[in-house]
């Protein structure tokens, strides 16, 4: 007590915000504020978005016409390796925990910062590290194995720079370890007075399902990769079939992580969209105990279901059956989700703004993905649609169409937090608009020439697949504006966007009972939590948006 | 007090707290540890399982003398780190000192020892590749094993020689009180590496002999 | 190589497509029962609508969860069970069908007809007749993927793998790589050509280079000196291959294995791998000797032995 004491005296009086404490680049590559790791977490991913966007780009530019006109066949592989890389090590794996969670986790949960801040600031630079070895493979000449790195082709065949590539992934997975490990110690030990388990917004949990994922399976990734390294540069023939080394192998230690590594990058989504809607529905998120169950669910399930990506491999029939029933088996939580979901919006208050919108984009095409992933979960259909743009369209689906919308969506909805403004609403919800029919145009084409039997990686194809080629790209050129025009009117809020209250969306979590941007510490005094979280009023017959009784804040702050 | 507001730092309310969450972070980054060689120790049981005469004729070529004087060194490098953590709880900072510098030399001993062994592996040619002295081909999958485990291990050796080393400075300049709260984890580390090595032990050494 | 969507050239493709429409039908279901819920509440639970408001009863959530929860498991548990029915049918390899033998390097496909008739980038085979691919690959992992068929199977290095087929529609259709496999990937392609049994045999005979596979394998089998312990005459003591393939062999450590091509294969690169029980390691391994078109010859002539009197 008499050191908690000490620390409150040492946080009295400092009324700046986290943005006005300390102005110079030094204050902010050397802080420990867990508020600026995540925006420095933010610049970084968003760059490489746009580098993953940028070489897919011309990838679809390529594919418009059948022959091969533009790209030579190793530019056109070291392309699409370069996005899948990038866009999933880069962007997707580290985009909500590190941003938004960095930013939100501690506030949501009452605490004045994680459990290891030097450690959070340690692993933003491992992060750019790896990002550095990424970089430097491209500028090396690039890689061409897929993002898969199957041996032997990147063990002994391949002619990238497959080594440094795989290296900057090594050292990602430890920034994702330090991470996790970071968030699980925050979640457990510096939850505020009052803040029971079942008491933590979803958002949180969502966060601490994804944390126990990237401890447990990316370690997995690092050895596969350590021992592609291994092979490829010390000559170690660990999968070289002439010393009794098996191909395969790689393959099921590759999915053993790969396949969690896809609930990383969804469970967080859930998470957002779940706050989301539930305050724009102005209701508590239906089934708030199951959504809980679902999401740890989903977590340990994924676990289990690797092997549903080579069911073509020649691994043994039953245990593809095994697989396959698996992955039928870690679909129902999120069937479960998407109903609450939907039943959240029941019997609500619904204002349609621009997160909610992307928030409804994120459940749609979230479905959609989801579903497709049935189909390539029973093995018959996989065997012809495996390999083809079929899977390309499914897991674009729920990544693209459902992860980044959900990140948006949580960007939009926690911007006036972070920055203090509010954007142009109806530019936001026009580029969610823009951006749900651009997906729909890039995607949807994939589904129907993967059915076809279009390969992926393929850049040579057959030319009755072309029609459907280019309508994809120009799917993706709307896409790409639909994405560059939040960059532009975010960054205009900046400088002349409305200065925005403490509490814009009148949500009940802690985070929004401080003042935005908030103080280096959070909170002026640390909140006691007195109630569970989405307390917002159920109107009863008393329609009128004006005079609502008001929502519970979750937080006492006095 | 005022050697608390020494140890303690954001965002803790309490030391009790703050060194709770050290132990409870290195329990959880241990789990990822396991998983981590699990992977390793995976692909190991299955090559054996696809070729168990290979394997261990690939094993008695391992130098067990090596490996057992290494194993001691190692088991007393843990013991005399247990007896600083618990030298610190008494407060006893001279006795901490000690222990501590004694776990940084064993683990120093083990490494040369290590190298002696890696030497005289080298001097028979029992790295990987073509003209490898054993047949058949398996045998190199073994020694593919040998090398990458014992090296992991010895570069989180490494890492855990350097992170004692760095507490046992900061002690003896006093810039950290015995108390300090960075101790339980820093041990828990050290005995991880430990018991690593004791799942190396017979993979490595004994099967070979069974 | 028309357009048509996608070609269908056999019984089991038209079982395919269904299969894959009844799960569309079942999806389309879903989305359209999600997506008119969420517009309905969107309509009529906006802010400031007359509709009624307020709590639900707990019991109404808790048998909402519940129905859901077990409806969908239901639902998933059937289309499981659905899928896997339609993949047994095909996990049991046709008796009496035609083996060609399929090697895939980058990049291209060799194909090996029963008589030893050798095409690239081709494969030829008659309708209405069972057919089985026997694959292996020289470098990395190819996947040889028949869209007409719906039928994709990895091509591995060091390993066999099998596809086998009865394919019912005349005509040429696409035969691709589907497994990265390097730079030219996307060119490793080539033409699946089915014929009516007679065009087959009026094909096969004509082309030039046809020979007997069991023929060539037993001049190798007597120029890389196999017969030299194995002939029933050899003073040295090595098992008698005749009918080796298909039997239970015995191996050391008393295990036993059948003998299949896979086992055939390593027993020739790798004989150290599975030593037959009785009979000492001495057999060499001809790893780099015998090349992979060999070993189709070799294998060939071993599986021809079944019957015949003693090499
Ligand atoms: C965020 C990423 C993400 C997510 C969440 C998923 C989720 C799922 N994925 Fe996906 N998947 C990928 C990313 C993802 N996948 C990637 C990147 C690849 C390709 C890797 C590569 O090869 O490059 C891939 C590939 C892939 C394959 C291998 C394809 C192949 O290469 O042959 C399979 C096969 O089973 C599969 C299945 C599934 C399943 C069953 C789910 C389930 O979790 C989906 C569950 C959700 C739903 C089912 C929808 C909601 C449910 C309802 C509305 C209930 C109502 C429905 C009924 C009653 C029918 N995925
Ligand atoms: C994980 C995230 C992720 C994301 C977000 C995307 C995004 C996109 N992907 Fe991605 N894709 C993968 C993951 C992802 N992909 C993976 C894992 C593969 C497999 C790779 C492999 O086979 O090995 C793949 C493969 C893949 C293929 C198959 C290539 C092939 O097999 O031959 C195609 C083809 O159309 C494609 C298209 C697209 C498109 C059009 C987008 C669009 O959504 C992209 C739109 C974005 C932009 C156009 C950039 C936007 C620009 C900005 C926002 C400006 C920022 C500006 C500043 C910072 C100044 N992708
Ligand atoms: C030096 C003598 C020798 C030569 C030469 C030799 N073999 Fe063998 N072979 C053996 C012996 C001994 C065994 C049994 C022990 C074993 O399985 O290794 C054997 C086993 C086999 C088997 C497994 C038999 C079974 O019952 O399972 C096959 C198949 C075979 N050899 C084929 C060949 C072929 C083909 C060649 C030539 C390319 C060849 N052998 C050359 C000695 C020889
Ligand atoms: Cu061969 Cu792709
Ligand atoms: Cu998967």
């Amino acid at each position: 007590m008499s050191d908690a004491a000490l620390i409150y005296v040492r946080h009295r009086d400092k009324e700046e915000s986290y943005l006005q404490h300390g102005h110079t680049l030094w204050s902010w590559i050397t802080t420990t504020d867990h508020k600026r790791i995540g925006i420095l977490y933010a610049l970084s991913i968003t760059f490489f978005f746009f580098i993953g966007g940028l070489a897919i780009g011309a990838v679809r530019l390529e594919l418009m016409f059948p022959h091969g006109e533009f790209l030579s066949d190793d530019a056109y592989n070291r392309l699409f390796t370069l996005h899948g890389i990038v866009m999933v090590w880069f962007f997707l794996v580290p985009s909500i925990p590190t941003t938004l969670g960095n930013f939100l986790l501690p506030m949501m949960i009452g605490a004045r910062d994680v459990a290891f801040p030097r450690l959070n600031l340690v692993s933003w630079y491992i992060f750019i590290v790896g990002a550095c070895f990424a970089i430097f493979s491209i500028v090396a000449g690039g890689v061409d194995t897929g993002w898969t790195f199957y041996t032997p082709l990147s063990t002994m065949f391949s002619n990238g720079a497959v080594i440094s590539a795989a290296a900057g992934v090594f050292i990602v997975g430890f920034s994702s370890i330090a991470t996790g490990v970071n968030f699980i110690t925050t979640v457990h030990l510096l939850r505020a007075p009052g803040m029971t388990w079942f008491r933590l917004p979803l958002f949180v949990w969502s966060i601490y399902a994804t944390s126990l994922v990237m401890v447990l399976a990316t370690p997995v990734l690092a050895m596969s990769l350590l021992l592609v390294i291994a092979e490829r540069w010390l000559g170690m023939p660990i999968f070289n079939p002439a010393n009794g080394g098996d191909p395969i192998l790689f393959q099921h230690l590759f999915w053993f992580y790969s396949h969690p590594a896809v609930y990383i990058m969804v469970l967080p989504a859930m998470g957002v969209v779940s706050e989301v809607f539930a305050c724009f529905a102005r209701r508590r998120v239906f089934g708030y105990s199951m959504m809980v169950y679902a999401m740890m669910a989903i977590a340990v399930i994924g676990f289990f279901v690797w092997g549903h990506h080579m069911f073509v491999s020649g691994q043994s029939q039953y245990a593809n059956f095994v697989f396959s029933f698996l992955s039928f088996m870690v679909a129902v939580p999120s069937a479960i989700k998407v109903f609450n979901w939907t039943a959240t919006l029941y019997r609500g208050q619904i204002t349609f703004e621009a997160p909610l919108i992307y928030s409804l984009g994120f459940l749609g095409l979230f479905t959609v993905g989801g579903l497709t992933g049935l189909f390539l979960a029973s093995v018959p259909i996989d065997v012809h649609v495996t390999d083809t743009y079929f899977v390309v369209a499914h897991f674009h689906y729920i990544m693209v169409g459902g992860s980044v919308s959900a990140f948006f969506a949580g960007l939009h909805f926690w911007w006036p937090k972070v920055t203090g403004r509010l954007y142009s609403e109806a530019w936001a919800r026009f580029a969610a608009i823009v951006m749900f029919l651009g997906f729909n145009t890039t995607f949807m084409p994939q589904f129907i020439m993967g059915y076809g039997g279009m390969p992926r990686r393929y850049h040579v194809y057959p030319p009755e697949f072309q029609i459907w080629h280019v309508m994809s790209s120009v799917g993706a050129v709307v896409l790409f504006v639909a994405y560059t025009l939040p960059l532009i009117y975010l960054t205009w809020s900046l400088f002349y966007g409305k200065k925005a209250g403490a509490n814009p969306w009148e949500a009940t979590g802690l985070e929004w009972q401080t003042a935005s941007p908030p103080p280096k510490d959070n909170f002026k005094t640390l909140p006691r939590v007195k109630a569970p979280p989405y307390r917002y009023h159920p109107d009863r017959e008393a329609p009128d948006a004006e005079n609502r009784e008001p929502e519970t804040m979750q937080g006492d702050m006095t | 007090m005022s050697e608390v507001s020494r140890v303690l730092h954001e965002p803790w309310p309490s030391v009790e707290r703050q060194k709770l969450a050290v132990t409870f972070g290195m329990w959880v980054f241990i789990a990822s540890e396991v998983l981590f060689f699990g992977g390793l120790f995976l692909a190991y049981t299955i090559y054996r399982h696809l070729d168990a005469e290979a394997f261990k004729a690939a094993a008695r070529e391992t130098e067990v003398v090596y490996g057992a004087t290494n194993t001691a060194v190692l088991l007393t490098s843990s013991l005399t780190m247990a007896m600083a953590v618990k030298a610190s709880q008494e407060g006893l900072r001279r006795m901490t000192l000690w222990c501590l510098t004694a776990t940084v030399a064993l683990g120093v001993a083990f490494l040369v020892i290590k190298g002696f062994e890696y030497h005289s592996d080298l001097e028979k040619g029992l790295w990987p590749g073509p003209g490898f002295p054993l047949h058949p081909a398996a045998t190199q999958l073994f020694w593919a094993f040998y090398w990458i485990a014992t090296g992991i291990h010895a570069v989180h050796l490494t890492v855990g020689i350097g992170i004692v080393l760095v507490v046992t400075l900061e002690l003896k300049r006093g810039a950290l009180p015995v108390e300090a709260t960075r101790f339980d984890g820093v041990a828990l580390y050290w005995h991880l590496v430990d018991t690593i090595w004791i799942f190396l032990l017979p993979m490595v050494y004994l099967i070979g002999r069974s | 190589m028309t357009g048509a969507y996608p070609l269908q050239a056999s019984v089991y493709a038209g079982e395919w497509d269904r299969l894959f429409a009844v799960l569309t039908v079942a999806s389309a279901l879903v989305v359209a029962l999600v997506f008119i819920a969420i517009v309905g509440f969107s309509i009529r639970y906006r802010r400031g609508s007359r509709a009624p408001r307020g709590f639900l009863p707990e019991i109404i959530t808790n048998e909402l969860e519940l129905g859901w929860t077990a409806a969908t498991a239901i639902a998933f548990l059937f289309l499981f069970w659905w899928a896997a029915v339609q993949q047994l049918q095909n996990v049991v390899p046709p008796a009496n069908a035609i083996e060609l033998h399929v090697v895939a390097k980058q990049w291209m496909w060799k194909v090996q007809q029963p008589n030893g008739v050798r095409e690239i980038n081709e494969l030829h085979a008659p309708v209405g007749r069972p057919v089985r691919l026997i694959m292996t690959s020289q470098d990395v992992i190819h996947s040889m993927f028949l869209p007409a068929l719906r039928l994709k199977q990895d091509v591995l290095p060091g390993r066999y793998t099998y596809l086998s087929f009865t394919a019912d529609k005349p005509g040429v259709y696409h035969l691709l790589c589907a497994e990265l496999c390097g730079s030219e990937h996307s060119r490793m392609t080539g033409r699946l050509v089915l014929m009516t049994a007679a065009d087959y045999a009026r094909w096969s005979a004509a082309q030039p280079g046809a020979e007997n596979l069991a023929a060539e394998g037993e001049k190798l089998f007597r120029s890389f000196g196999c017969s030299g312990c194995h002939a029933s005459q050899s003073s040295v003591h090595a098992p008698d291959l005749n009918g080796i393939f298909g039997r239970k062999v015995q191996l050391a450590g008393g295990r036993t294995v059948i003998a299949d091509e896979a086992y055939l294969r390593d027993s020739i690169l790798l004989p150290q791998k599975d030593v037959v029980a009785g009979f000492d390691p001495i057999m060499p391994s001809f790893k780099g000797t015998v090349s992979d078109d060999d070993m189709v010859k070799l294998i060939a002539y071993l599986k021809s032995l079944s019957a015949e009197t003693r090499p």
